[in-house]
């Protein structure tokens, strides 16, 4: 088994097909993707493959220790072009095409018109166990 | 209460109530059920027979659930179920689980799931914790596993070639959570040796055996890799080798050579040499080419080229190294190590770091990461009578 972090971007993803920010489309719209989140939660958990999800708020800060005695310097409030994670959700799967194939299902959650978004998301391997069996 | 011998005896209970006529999914729910009581109820009264207590609770147990699903049963049909007391059959079949544990139709992580728990009798919280996953996932992969084979045939012969990759997959997992999973791998493999006479079961028993003598000089106590060539070989397990080399014989005594015996014959040439130094490089070569005969696998010729390397020196390594896929898992890190011994620092440095960047575990990055700033620090130190 392989675990996966799937990455969904507020920003610093490329755009995705069906573009519309989420506070144009209607308010069923939101209920349909957060409904279609949840059901694919629910799906990897009956497969046996949901490790764990969570949503990240909108707004992260970037921290720097900036030397002895002196308080740590954060990005300030500026507008910045830095990747947003909005949320992450790891999955315990057979191998990188059943992955590749998750990641692509969770693309497809419903958006403005009802239509898939299409969003991108990141894919990253957690790094395994070392085998028993190397020489 | 000795908890191994409670998971020794779960296939064999099993196996009894399947065979009675339980199905496989309620039987092994029954069969936990029957364990978590022994837990409980053991160290106050230990029974005179534990396999019969196990199977006569278990079965109870089956029963229980079964009419509580039909509750139309009148209540007189337990007595014509319940089959008479008595010590349990000694016709084991704990073989046609191994088999169903690892049908064909179940992926391989069901198949390890499921076998740790059905043949190992590990808790499904032991199964999770061991894969660091929920539990509530590990508990549906389990029913999930259960529901696929819930209609095969208990008495159609398996696939034995499709267990022992079970078993391998167990042992190759490594431990983490409050069960060593390769030690279990071993117990399980023993156990189906004791009950399959097959070379390769044997050779899969010797290969895990000589591996895992050898699991406490692999890493160091900080939980990095030491290298083969700088382990501590007063740290092997003697007791261990000296039973994996005899089962290795007796199985190549039988002339039915298969994939693990082939492996374990490398493990065991490598085990045997008193020092790094000493080991018989010449005889590994051979067996890798047994190997290549029998797996035709790339991963296999790329450890074979390090054996020729090793034996006819690394630019004979490097010939071999040439024909192959430059894609393959640690095709870098052996270039590297091949280059360094030819004395090419430079292209060494550069190939350890690109296998650091490719690595899949944390222990093989760190170890190949502080090769590259090893061979970058004399670089940089220049004049090194090793260098260029």
């Amino acid at each position: 088994m392989a675990k996966y972090l799937l990455l969904k971007h507020y920003r610093g993803a490329p755009a995705p097909v069906n573009d519309v920010p989420m506070d144009r489309w209607t308010p069923e719209e939101i209920s349909a993707h957060m409904q279609y989140m949840r059901d694919f939660a629910g799906r990897l958990e009956k497969s046996g493959e949901f490790v764990d999800g969570q949503a990240l708020a909108p707004e992260g800060t970037w921290v720097r220790y900036d030397g002895e005695g002196r308080p740590p310097v954060t990005d300030g409030p500026f507008a910045e072009t830095k990747d947003l994670i909005a949320g992450w959700m790891v999955i315990d799967v057979d191998g990188y095409d059943r992955a590749v194939e998750l990641a692509g299902e969770l693309s497809a959650a419903p958006g403005a018109g009802g239509k898939p978004i299409h969003e991108w998301l990141e894919l990253r391997p957690f790094y395994g166990v070392p085998p028993t069996v190397t020489e | 209460m000795d908890e191994v011998l409670l998971r020794t005896l779960t296939p064999g209970v099993l196996g009894v109530l399947v065979r009675r006529g339980a199905d496989f999914a309620a039987a092994e729910d029954a069969v936990q059920d029957a364990l978590v009581e022994a837990v409980r109820v053991w160290p106050e009264d230990p029974p005179r027979d534990p396999k019969g207590w196990l199977v006569t609770v278990a079965w109870r147990k089956f029963l229980d659930a079964a009419r509580a699903d039909t509750a139309r049963r009148r209540r007189e049909d337990r007595v014509e179920e319940e089959p008479e007391p008595g010590p349990a059959p000694a016709a084991d079949d704990t073989l046609q689980l191994y088999f169903l544990c690892a049908h064909p139709s179940l992926t391989p992580s069901s198949a390890v799931a499921l076998t740790l728990r059905a043949v190992g009798g590990l808790t499904t919280r032991q199964i999770a914790q061991a894969y660091l996953v929920p539990e509530a996932t590990m508990a549906q992969r389990i029913s999930r596993a259960k529901r696929t084979v819930s209609g095969v045939r208990f008495d159609t012969p398996g696939d034995l070639a499709t267990v022992l990759r079970v078993l391998y997959l167990v042992f190759n997992e490594g431990y983490s959570g409050d069960v060593d999973l390769s030690a279990e791998a071993v117990r399980l493999t023993r156990q189906l040796a004791a009950a399959v006479d097959h070379p390769e079961v044997a050779g899969l028993l010797a290969l895990m055996l000589l591996h895992h003598a050898r699991r406490a000089s692999r890493t160091a106590p900080d939980g990095s890799l030491v290298p083969l060539a700088e382990q501590d070989r007063s740290r092997w397990d003697t007791a261990a080798i000296a039973e994996g080399v005899a089962v290795l014989q007796a199985a190549l005594a039988r002339d039915r050579l298969g994939e693990f015996q082939a492996q374990a014959a490398v493990a065991a040439l490598h085990a045997d040499a008193p020092t790094a130094g000493e080991t018989d490089w010449v005889q590994i070569v051979e067996w890798y080419d047994e190997l290549v005969r029998l797996t035709d696998s790339p991963v296999v010729r790329l450890n074979r080229a390090v054996a020729v390397g090793e034996a006819d020196g690394p630019r004979a390594g490097l010939a071999e190294l040439a024909a192959l896929d430059a894609a393959l898992p640690r095709y870098a890190a052996v270039a590297a190590y091949l280059h360094e011994r030819e004395g090419d620092l430079a292209t060494a440095a550069r190939l350890y770091a690109e296998a650091a960047h490719q690595a899949s575990d944390l222990a093989e990055r760190d170890h190949l990461t502080r090769q590259a700033a090893r061979l970058n620090a004399r670089l940089r130190g220049g004049g090194d009578e090793e260098g260029r």
